[in-house]
């Protein structure tokens, strides 16, 4: 028996209407977390996958973190940050100094939720010194700046004895599990999702299309910068800390400018302004980097080229500016149906 | 007085781009600047909104100093504007473009916005629905969902005095809202205008190079030729101005 190509696209047709369906889909969405809450328990508890897949999950889930955040900055408000894997550090540091050094031992898995949101609240501290200059730059420029950023905070950690130097922490307790790893993907998307879904959110986007029109609409644009980057370095700063509780050991050459453009990759990938791209950029990023493991040194080739290609075919990324119904807020998505209903009842009781 | 503008002067560079301006507007008022290319109609406007900040002189509305102030500013204490080449936010909702406006007005909080509780849901529904209000008046509610940028230039303009007028203005100030548009449109514009104007009780300050928009609806003109005021006073004084004919046709020339 041979295979008909128009067969073949008739299969690929009814998989995509089925993945349309799917994400469409509102009321899946809870499902869907419930489940993978569950899983995320079951699969170590009873080591339902090995060690090496579950890892690769925590991965994925702290790439999750990392392109969600940054898609902020780079996606919905247009800047370009490469500062990224800076507050990752700031993150990673702050969270290891606490585990290593300052909570006992056997305290550290009861206290580690407060680890992390300290990670997140150090990495946000330093992100509001990196809002300031966004006030007067934007587009290359303010790239530049936040390049500038990441050589100092790099430069900083090497320069500190008390921290390891250029010698890193080694002997970061392994915290980072998978439950802990699926919540904080959840709260990041739920959180940066409520983010844009708002009135800042919408701020932020305006900036992107035409920051002065935005202003003269209103828009307190240093407000709207201010907290964009506050809440993406928190959640940068929130994958660093598990970065390191599951890597067990930081040194700053792992905060360097290929961690950054790691990160770029997976947002540029997944789609820019989109939640979904995001997630979906990570996921593929991450997995394809483990299957082509095999290739050694050439798979820091081919995944380049996979940007380069991507670059030229489809600028926009996988999702560029959509979303899955998932994400969006029900009233926000049916916004103008409600009113619509809405008047169509006033007239109904009017005549 | 509404609004008061006092020997605004502003250089770029060397070069002096307004000189000495000055207005007093009275509320209701409709008033028509005009004035050949590059005569500084446009840079008023963004000294008024705060886009640039005057170099001398004084811009007041309601007696509070709008000088130094940033332009998100100065939109929440009641002036709006359109833009000459329209710059509306393209690839975002028309209803998101006009719920933008609406910023300076939203009475929740950073920390509500991200966890979604308190004041959120309430103004949220609330925004929505005085968006669509706004956009049903101009009769944009169908596009409410489609990208700005994939309505027909005529749309789009009027989704441009939407969107001025979701920031609840006292005064707005129209750049060039007939441009591109033919004589029967032109008619429609100006009635349109006046239908504003009324409707939303506004001050209305308009900068227009075709003369028939500007003689028909303007209660008083302002000539700008050089970033000097060349003349003011009603349509027909300024119809009959030699000063004003000389500007815009050279010696000799008649309007």
């Amino acid at each position: 028996m041979t295979i008909q190509p128009s067969s073949i696209k008739n299969w690929i047709e009814r998989l995509r209407a089925l993945w349309e369906k799917i994400v469409s889909n509102r009321k899946l969405l809870p499902v869907l977390l419930v489940v993978g809450l569950v899983f995320s328990f079951a699969i170590p508890q009873f080591g339902l996958l090995n060690q090496y897949v579950v890892l690769i999950m925590i991965y994925v889930g702290i790439n999750i973190i990392l392109s969600t955040s940054l898609n902020l900055i780079n996606g919905y408000m247009g800047e370009f940050s490469v500062g990224h894997a800076g507050f990752m550090a700031v993150g990673a540091y702050v969270s290891a100094i606490l585990t290593t050094k300052v909570i006992p031992a056997n305290l550290a898995p009861w206290l580690f939720p407060l680890v992390v949101i300290a990670g997140g609240v150090g990495a946000a501290l330093i992100g509001v010194l990196v809002a300031v200059p966004s006030f007067k730059t934007r587009g290359d420029y303010l790239a530049i700046v936040t390049l500038a950023f990441l050589m100092i905070v790099k430069s900083v950690i090497e320069n500190i004895e008390a921290i390891g130097g250029p010698r890193g922490i080694p002997g970061v307790t392994l915290l980072t599990t998978l439950p802990w790893t699926f919540i904080w993907v959840v709260v990041t998307v739920w959180v940066i999702r409520n983010f844009v879904y708002s009135n800042f959110g919408r701020g932020v986007l305006s900036i992107r299309e035409d920051e002065i029109a935005s202003d003269l609409m209103s828009v307190n644009s240093r407000q709207v910068k201010m907290l964009a980057f506050v809440i993406s370095s928190f959640f940068a700063g929130v994958a660093g800390a598990l970065f390191a509780h599951v890597l067990q050991f930081i040194s700053p050459r792992v905060f360097d400018i290929i961690k950054s453009t790691d990160i770029l990759i997976m947002v540029y990938l997944g789609g820019i302004g989109s939640i979904a791209g995001s997630i979906l950029g990570a996921v593929i990023f991450t997995i394809l980097l483990e299957v082509l493991r095999p290739l050694g040194m050439w798979r820091m080739v081919l995944m380049p080229l996979v940007l380069v290609i991507l670059m030229i075919y489809r600028p926009q990324g996988i999702m560029g500016l959509r979303e899955f119904r998932w994400f969006v807020p029900g009233y926000d998505l049916f916004a103008s149906k409600i009113w619509r209903k809405k008047k169509e009842a006033k007239d109904a009781s009017a005549s | 007085m509404l609004l008061q503008a006092k020997e605004v002067t502003h250089y770029f560079g060397g070069l002096c781009a307004v000189s000495n301006f000055n207005l007093d507007l009275e509320p209701h008022e409709l008033v028509g600047i005009i004035g050949p290319n590059g005569a500084g109609k446009t840079t008023v406007f963004n000294l008024i909104t705060g886009v640039y900040k005057a170099s001398k002189g004084s811009i007041k509305i309601d007696g509070v100093e709008l000088v130094g102030k940033t332009p998100n500013q100065i939109t929440a204490l009641g002036i709006a504007r359109t833009f000459q080449n329209i710059r509306l936010f393209k690839d975002l909702s028309v209803l998101d473009n006009v719920r933008i406006a609406n910023y300076s007005q939203t009475k929740y909080n950073p920390i509500e916005a991200l966890f979604h509780f308190g004041r959120y849901d309430t103004e949220e529904k609330r925004m929505a629905e005085h968006a669509m209000d706004l956009l049903a008046v101009f009769k944009l509610q169908d596009y409410a969902d489609e990208a700005s940028k994939n309505l027909p230039y005529g749309l789009q303009r009027r989704l441009e005095i939407a969107r001025a007028l979701a920031t609840n203005p006292k005064i707005l100030l129209l750049d060039e809202p007939a441009a591109g548009m033919n004589p029967n449109e032109i008619g429609q514009l100006m009635d349109f205008i006046g239908w504003i104007r009324k409707e939303f009780d506004l001050t209305i300050i308009l900068i227009e190079h075709q003369m028939r928009l500007v003689m028909g609806i303007c209660e008083r003109l302002k000539v700008l030729d050089f970033g000097a005021t060349l003349a003011e006073g009603l349509p027909k004084e300024i119809q009959n101005n030699p000063k004003v004919m000389e500007a815009y046709l050279g010696e000799g020339g008649d309007l």
